[in-house]
């Protein structure tokens, strides 16, 4: 290996921040393997397949056999015969009972979505068989929108997830764990400046974002279909900028930190309430509306509304320009604190 | 001529706690090689982080190769390289990378390859630091001082842990720097050894204090006498049984030990031996040496430098 020309401070910092970073194996199952499990996970869990069936029961007797032949010809339905039928509707092993002699019964619980299905595909069946004739026959059109599934949400929502994650560990941990083993204070006994040594972190951050956001957009891409609808270039900034302002926080949250413990605990403080609330897994919409400002004012919230903007909604540079502004001023204002309240030993 | 490399007047640094530092003077000339001596606690550690413009004093004068960490920091940290007490460089780094990662911080100073193999590194200049024995670790921490090619160097006790022979290294280390350039080193260290065969001129601290200060011959001249006899025996003797010896200056006891500082070994071992004899009990141990800095410091503070 022939030496390469020593470059500024700054440059050699996150040079030996990235080596440092890629030597260590735990961390980069944290950053590149633990997102696309749970990706891969949650896709399988939620994947697209035909609703079930729905269970119904027949109630044994002289007419039985003939509904349940009816029955059968319906691709909605699951039908049996039953002798317990009270008690299997109680239970909910089937979602209506047909019963009676020759006036039919259906008992079910109308305010189950499934048995008001059963309702309808049961009445229809049966009425069908009794000889109806349906006046009209409406041609039918599936639709199935690239960018409506779960797993379009999702992979926005892991990718902010993992920005926020890797931003904040990758930042505030290496620094405690520098402040821990005295190597702050070794460097400021340097002529290093202390801004180069803040902004390497972010620096650097930008090489790892550029991979890990490679990887689970293109996983998403080949194992489930998601594709970035918007510029991918846009993307690409919004990463960076969505990077920078968790770096900022991670710094902020890392400045006095004296232990890995204390630096966890807050991380977790910090991190936890975004997990949850900023519309990782699940919408936001389902929180009340008098908590809403404060949910879309968290830095995950602005990056996840803007990244499912891009890959999902198509939303150009322009479009989702004041969120990128946000998020910009989180991480410069996080930064600005964090530098001034920093404990270099 | 060019002001003393290091110059302090009544320092004082107050933790909550402890007086660490207590109207401590100190002057170092350029080109000395400068030893701070004491146990641990005694304040060597904050005086030197004082020094290297790490800790704020609470009160006195510093100036270093004539400047002042408030006017001239960053001149001041080009000029100086250190190595601190307990500081773990990055384990995942190689050797060489982290000697350049320190390198760029510098305007000036040699090569790192050249730097490696100064230091005898060479062979490890693609491990991880991870993987160093403490030796290695020491010297490299040594290079890292020395890549801004400083004109003063501060090593807050650079072989404590260290095995003989990473010693030995090490001191050949700082003998060079001050060969090769003529630099000023100050260092701290709780062996008395290092300090005799180091440094010009020691200043023995304890408790926040400078309780002695000079040559290590000087220092050493100080004792009243020259010859130390140890011993122990079997049963040990009785705590009165040394206190009349003739041309006997002191008597120390450090458990079933006996330490005495005679004029005369020829006189003193034969009167020890029938002591012993008269007290019905057998020699176990005896030894002989010549008066050290680390016996210096015992008839100063009564303690003994490495176990308080």
């Amino acid at each position: 290996m022939t030496p390469s020309k020593i470059g500024p401070p700054i440059i050699e910092l996150a040079r030996a921040r990235t080596k440092e970073f890629l030597r260590e194996t735990e961390a980069i199952f944290w950053v590149f393997g633990f997102p696309l499990l749970l990706a891969l996970v949650l896709g399988f869990a939620f994947r697209d397949k035909a609703p079930d069936k729905v269970p119904v029961g027949v109630a044994a007797g002289p007419t039985a056999q003939q509904r349940l032949a009816a029955l059968q010809k319906s691709d909605a339905l699951q039908p049996r015969i039953v002798t317990d039928g009270d008690d299997a509707l109680r239970h909910g092993r089937i979602s209506l009972l047909v019963s009676g002699g020759p006036e039919l019964v259906y008992a079910y619980d109308k305010t189950r979505p499934d048995a008001l299905t059963a309702r309808s595909a049961v009445d229809d069946a049966l009425q069908r068989a009794a000889g109806r004739r349906d006046p009209l026959v409406p041609a039918q059109t599936f639709v199935r929108e690239q960018g409506a599934r779960y797993i379009d949400f999702l992979l926005p929502g892991l990718l902010g997830m993992n920005l926020m994650g890797t931003g904040m560990w990758g930042t505030g941990f290496v620094i405690v764990n520098a402040r821990m083993k005295k190597l702050l204070k070794r460097f400021i006994a340097t002529p290093m400046r202390k801004r180069d040594y803040v902004l390497s972190h972010f620096l650097s951050r930008v090489v790892f974002l550029v991979l890990e956001v490679g990887v689970l957009v293109a996983f998403g891409w080949l194992v489930f279909g998601v594709r970035v609808n918007g510029s991918v270039l846009t993307l690409a900034l919004l990463c960076v900028v969505g990077g920078f302002a968790f770096s900022g926080l991670g710094l902020l949250t890392a400045s006095r930190a004296r232990t890995i413990e204390a630096a966890s605990g807050l991380m977790n403080l910090i991190m936890m309430p975004m997990w949850l609330c900023s519309g990782v897994f699940f919408s936001y919409d389902r929180f009340p509306e008098a908590v809403k400002p404060l949910i879309k004012a968290l830095p995950l919230t602005i990056l996840n509304d803007a990244l499912r903007g891009v890959m999902n909604d198509a939303m150009t540079l322009a479009q989702i320009a004041p969120k990128m502004l946000w998020l910009a001023v989180w991480g410069v204002a996080t930064f600005l604190v964090g530098v001034k309240i920093f404990r270099w030993q | 001529m060019a002001e003393a490399a290091i110059l302090c007047r009544d320092l004082r640094k107050y933790f909550a706690d402890v007086k660490a530092v207590d109207g401590l003077d100190l002057t170092v000339e350029r080109g000395e090689c400068f030893g701070l001596l004491g146990p641990n606690g005694a304040g060597k550690t904050t005086t030197i982080e004082v020094l290297e413009g790490l800790t704020a004093p609470d009160s006195g004068e510093v100036r270093v190769l004539g400047m002042t960490w408030k006017e001239n920091e960053r001149e001041l940290r080009e000029r100086m390289g250190v190595s601190l007490q307990e500081t773990q460089l990055a384990d995942k780094l190689t050797v060489y990378e982290t000697v350049r990662l320190f390198r760029s911080f510098y305007r000036n100073g040699p090569d790192p390859d050249a730097l490696l193999h100064e230091l005898s590194l060479d062979e490890k200049r693609n491990a991880r630091v991870g993987k160093l024995s403490g030796g290695q670790k020491q010297r490299l921490a040594v290079a890292c001082a020395l890549v801004g090619d400083p004109d003063i160097l501060f090593l807050d006790e650079p072989t404590t842990g260290l095995d003989p022979q990473s010693r030995l290294q090490l001191w050949e280390v700082v003998a060079q720097f001050r060969q090769q350039k003529g630099g000023t080193v100050l260092l701290t260290t709780h062996y008395m050894e290092e300090a005799e065969r180091l440094c010009d001129r020691v200043a023995i601290v304890d408790h926040g204090h400078l309780i002695a200060l000079g040559t290590p011959a000087e220092l050493i001249a100080r004792l009243e006498t020259r010859n130390i006899v140890e011993f122990t025996s079997e049963p040990p003797l009785p705590a009165s049984a040394c206190a009349n010896l003739p041309g006997c200056h002191g008597v120390a006891r450090h458990g079933e030990a006996w330490q005495l500082r005679v004029d005369s070994l020829a006189d003193a071992v034969p009167r020890v031996i029938d002591i012993i004899e008269q007290n019905g009990a057998k020699l176990v141990t005896l030894s002989t040496h010549e008066a050290t800095l680390e016996d210096l410091f015992v008839s100063l503070t009564g303690r003994e430098l490495r176990d308080t």
